[in-house]
């Protein structure tokens, strides 16, 4: 029999209102094994540590339970003090008499009747509780982040800063992600190129840093501190380390009528090509798609045209394997496709864009080389309207229930920026709220209204439709003026939705990190851990997390860094020993665990057993590699015969625990 | 094969053309439109309150008759109070429960029947590739602007036809009959509807802006599945117009059954 | 707030709309897409808005409601699915369930008429104007 001491805190008034924690810990004080019983008004604080750890030294505890908030709060903190008198910090449990107590219930009498219940399976469990010793595993001091964009670039930035190697892995032949098509940045207007592209080459320059462009993980093994990842460096048909980016093949190219991605399909590249001039890495990638000699073997021009000798068309896909102690995701965001949409033409007229082909249309780099003109006519557009929440805080299906965030910013600079350049345009801006919580944010949207004269009206526009004589008829709601309005416009640009890029999904599913509704990338605490995934060594770096301007972006990816390094500085890393283990005597090596455990962390070894008649046979059983396993319990479950148990949660706790709160008294 | 076939009112009177030249089509390509016996008028529209019990039977009785097949509308109207109906059997069980203790049906209805819109019928059954290859006399050189109204369309979840605000439907028809599709911004806005009747003007706005974004993309004609449309847009927009013809009628006309 | 019948009339409006009209964010669209907007003199957004704050009686007794097209362009288009054209029928149908207060009536019927008027147009307009 554990001599147990119960400690049952008051969290304050959280517990204390609706628990009578003077009636639990004297309940509590009845159980078997029990020999010490009290409460406290904060058990965390240093006072109630003491009185935990003067218990156990005084009675002579080898058993502790804590009946106050969940575990996940502060199991850690009453381990380690137990652990500093001598207890064994796997001797200690929590009893969550707040969150799933306290906290649910108005009635005080029935939190009390909870509370002691619940405080009675906890000490059923501590009876059967084992020492376990914690063990320890290697961390590869190497990073890789995903995507390569602002956010992949600041904490591959800062991660090398510290002196750990680190991979970025890009899907698209350049880093810079979407902050490469942008004009200007608010709320100061610094052209993004100017602030980005000395960031992008850091990058290439940092000896620390390897990049990794056009190329996709394809595969994740391992766990924290000791990931395995495949990397499918997809062929583009150049030989990378030949080619000098000087750019003579992107001129000769014979197929010129390819929809060019930078510009939003808004003007042509040809089938070789970089995607823009201060790409990184600066090298030439061939669209399989659109090349005559992949397709059909009749062109080879770029080949003749090439003083490098660098492209090679017999190049294939290339899978490279690392390793890493820690993964960062850095996946960043789309606008939403609009075809749910057309009641504001969008696909009925070019001169529907959407707020990032807005930005193109002003990028000097674009394609009217900075000229506002519209795309149908290539005339300067002297109205201009602006709709906001297209498909943002929609839940009507159509669209994404959220808030997209940057999109009250962004118009707020275009309609600035369009009246500062072409002072003799129009410019309405359509709005639900001018949402501009931020440093210096809402006096820059004040500032298009007070000084830059942008018109902005409270309602949404009805309807866009496109007159045959290229004006664009829009019919939106006046709200405080309580009218109809019909503006005839000659471009319309709308703030899409944004939304997680598509390759987060099945990159979750690899990481077994978890994931909202919406796509985006859970943390681990809303509020206390914003930039950690709940899964360990996996880290959330920019837009994947939620929608996020730059600054934020920048802040959330240092923040990333800096977990990472935290993690990386470290030679090994305490391993959970609650792990699984299989009774050899009652396996039968039937497979089940192996093809549910998530890590594969579960063998099969074939093992000599000596039978009762003292004849030897051999037998398949299962063997789990304890620095593999996370303590998820999914083999525990599959087992049909009972011989896979997860140590601190054995079959036989968990069922003491249920007969103790089934118990009638 | 034999569908279920819901003409409606309109389409016994002022509407004889489209259905005529609907069922004609139909046996060309392999179709019989077998009229209920006993069908009743819809209403015209849908009414929208939940409470609202009588005026959807006369629909709750043509759909639990085609029980066995499937029923067939044509007229834009009847195809909306009628899916909607039928949304409201499958999907609002207390409005079943009224519903079905009051008609006391040999066997409780639930919304099982499938409905079809005429279109629908050519796209999902007769397939629009099947149609094109049925054409005698295709309508080169023609170019139509389909105008859906409100009715065929909305609400898009109910009726789910097509994309509301982006449909495809008509213009495919046009396509495979031979014609050139031209799009007007105002396809599926309304032409004035029943108000028609009691505001003139309100008519004559409403389906002159449809009418004038026709003419202004230079369609050579309009085509409509709505008997009230066709009435407003020939009657009361303002104006020199197009000819506005029942779809079926061109139809008739491509398939070579137009007499 | 309101007084204890002009709660029990907007109880009623919800009921029989099926509408929630706390789950509009007034953004407006409906109005804005709304094609009988002049007609009216409460707007979509407003018969929203005027039911949340239970004032049914005043939409009651505006021509406005008699101005719905039904055209259901503002529940297609609407972001939070609040389907105001179902507020509008349901405060008409309150209207005109009322002894005697039908808004069409069958002796008007033959100067409205002229030859090519479909049937649909009656048939619908009696459904909206009259019990």
């Amino acid at each position: 029999m554990q001599k147990i001491g119960v400690f049952v805190c008051w969290c304050g008034s959280n517990i204390a209102q609706t628990v009578d924690v003077q009636a639990v810990s004297d309940a509590l004080a009845k159980e078997p094994g029990v020999v010490y019983s009290t409460n406290y008004q904060y058990m965390c604080s240093e006072a109630g540590q003491n009185l935990i750890k003067d218990a156990v030294k005084q009675y002579g505890l080898t058993g502790v339970v804590i009946c106050s908030c969940s575990p996940r709060m502060h199991e850690a903190t009453f381990r380690k003090a137990v652990a500093s008198v001598g207890l064994n910090p796997y001797m200690l449990e929590v009893a969550n008499i707040r969150e799933q107590c306290s906290w649910i219930h108005k009635d005080k009498e029935v939190g009390t009747e909870k509370a002691i219940i619940l405080g009675r399976a906890a000490i059923a469990k501590v009876q059967l509780n084992a020492p376990l010793q914690a063990g320890e595993s290697p961390v590869v001091k190497r990073a890789l982040v995903i995507g390569g964009g602002i956010a992949g670039i600041q904490t591959a930035l800062d991660i090398a800063e510290a002196g750990f190697e680190v991979d970025i892995v890009e899907k698209n032949p350049t880093i810079g992600g979407k902050m490469t098509q942008i004009d200007k940045t608010f709320p100061t207007l610094d052209c993004a190129a100017c602030i980005l592209t000395p960031k992008m080459v850091d990058c290439a320059q940092n000896e620390k840093i390897h990049i990794y462009s056009y190329s996709e993980v394809k595969e994740v093994k391992g766990f924290v501190g000791n990931f395995s990842v495949k990397i499918n460096k997809k062929a583009r048909y150049v030989d990378e380390n030949k080619c000098t980016g000087c750019g003579e093949c992107t001129t000769k190219c014979p197929m010129k009528n390819v929809p060019n991605e930078f510009n939003l399909g808004m003007d042509n590249r040809r089938a070789i090509y970089i995607p823009f001039a201060q790409a990184v890495p600066k090298v030439a990638t061939i669209d399989p798609n659109y090349c005559n000699m992949l397709k059909n073997g009749k062109c080879g021009l770029c080949a003749k045209v090439c003083g490098a000798g660098a492209i090679d068309y017999k190049q294939q896909d290339q899978i490279v394997e690392e390793k890493y102690g820690a993964i960062v995701v850095a996946t960043g965001y789309n606008p939403i496709k609009l075809d749910k949409f057309d009641e504001f033409g969008y696909s009925l007229s070019k001169d529907v864009i959407t707020s990032l082909e807005f930005e193109r249309l002003t990028n000097a780099a674009g394609p009217t080389s900075g000229t506002l003109l519209r795309p149908s006519d290539g005339k300067h557009p002297h109205t201009i309207v602006f709709v906001q929440c297209v498909g943002s805080r929609d839940t009507s299906g159509c669209g994404k229930p959220y808030c997209s965030k940057i999109c009250c910013m962004y118009t707020a600079k275009h309609a600035m920026l369009t009246r500062e350049k072409y002072p003799d345009t129009d410019v309405y801006v359509f709005y639900i709220d001018v949402r501009s919580p931020g440093k210096n944010y809402d006096e820059f949207y004040r500032r298009a209204v007070e000084q830059y004269g942008v018109h902005y009206i409270k309602g949404m526009v009805g309807k866009v439709a496109p007159r045959a004589d290229g004006k664009i008829m829009v019919q939106a709601s006046d709200l405080l003026a309580n009218e109809q309005l019909h503006i005839e416009a000659d471009l319309v640009v709308l703030a899409a939705a944004i939304e997680p890029d598509k390759s987060a999904r099945p990159l979750a599913t690899m990481l077994t990190a978890s994931m909202d509704t919406n796509d985006f990338f859970t943390e681990a605490h809303a509020k206390l851990r914003p930039v950690e995934s709940p899964t360990a060594g996996i880290f959330l770096s920019g837009a994947c997390q939620g929608p996020k301007d730059i600054p934020d972006t920048v802040s959330q990816a240092s923040a990333a860094a800096a977990k990472v390094i935290g993690l990386l500085v470290k030679d090994k890393l305490t391993t959970n020993p609650c792990v699984a283990q299989s009774n050899e005597m009652m396996c039968n090596g039937c497979s089940s665990c192996e093809k549910v455990c998530p890590y594969g962390a579960i063998t099969y070894v074939e093992k000599e057993f000596r039978m009762p008649d003292r004849t030897t046979r051999i037998r398949r059983v299962a063997s789990v590699n304890p620095a593999v396993c996370q303590g998820c319990g999914a083999c525990t479950v599959a087992c049909p015969s009972g011989a896979m148990d997860l140590k601190g949660f054995s079959n036989s706790q968990i069922m003491a625990e249920v007969d103790a709160i089934c118990q009638m008294k | 094969m034999v569908f279920h076939y819901y003409p409606g009112c309109t389409l016994k009177t002022k509407a004889k053309d489209l259905d005529k030249y609907a069922r004609a089509s139909a046996e060309a390509l392999g179709i019989t439109l077998a009229e209920l016996d006993n069908w009743q008028c819809c209403g015209g529209a849908f009414t929208m309150a939940k409470d609202e019990i009588a005026t959807k039977l006369s629909s709750v009785r043509a759909l639990a008759e085609s029980r066995d097949t499937a029923l067939v509308t044509v007229c834009s109207a009847c195809h909306n109070v009628i899916k909607q109906t039928n949304a409201a059997m499958k999907n609002d069980a207390d409005f079943a429960f009224k519903v079905n203790n009051y008609m006391k049906l040999d066997e409780p209805y639930h919304g099982e029947t499938k409905v079809y819109h005429y279109l629908e019928l050519l796209r999902d059954v007769v397939g629009f590739d099947k149609l094109a290859a049925a054409v005698k006399n295709p309508l080169k050189g023609k170019k139509i602007a389909a105008y859906y109204g409100c009715l065929l369309l909305r609400p898009g979840k109910v009726l789910q036809m097509d994309n509301p605000e982006n449909p495809q439907i008509l213009e495919d028809f046009i396509r495979a009959i031979g014609a050139t599709p031209v799009i007007t911004p105002y396809r599926n806005e309304c032409c004035g509807g029943y108000m028609a009747t009691e505001d003139k003007a309100l008519a004559a706005k409403k389906s002159g802006l449809v009418m004038e974004s026709a003419k202004e993309m230079k369609a050579d004609m309009m085509i409509t599945a709505c008997p009230l449309c066709l009435y407003n847009l020939t009657k009361n927009a303002p104006g020199e117009k197009l000819p506005v013809y029942y779809f079926t009628e061109l139809l008739a006309e491509a398939l070579g059954v137009k007499e | 707030m309101s007084n204890p019948k002009e709660l029990a009339l907007k109880e009623q409006v919800i009921r029989m709309s099926g509408v929630d009209p706390l789950k509009c964010m007034r953004c407006g669209k409906c109005s804005g897409t709304c094609p009988s907007y002049d007609e009216m003199e409460y707007h979509p957004h407003q018969f929203v808005y005027m039911v949340e704050k239970g004032e049914i009686e005043k939409l009651m007794a505006s021509p406005s409601i008699f101005k719905c097209l039904s055209c259901f362009a503002c529940v297609e288009r609407c972001p939070r699915d609040v389907e105001p054209a179902k507020l509008v029928e349901a405060i008409r149908l309150l209207v005109i369930r009322q002894q005697g207060n039908n808004h069409l009536k069958a002796n008007q019927i033959p100067d409205l008429l002229d030859e090519d008027m479909p049937q649909q147009a009656l048939v619908t307009a009696f459904r909206k104007y009259t019990k």
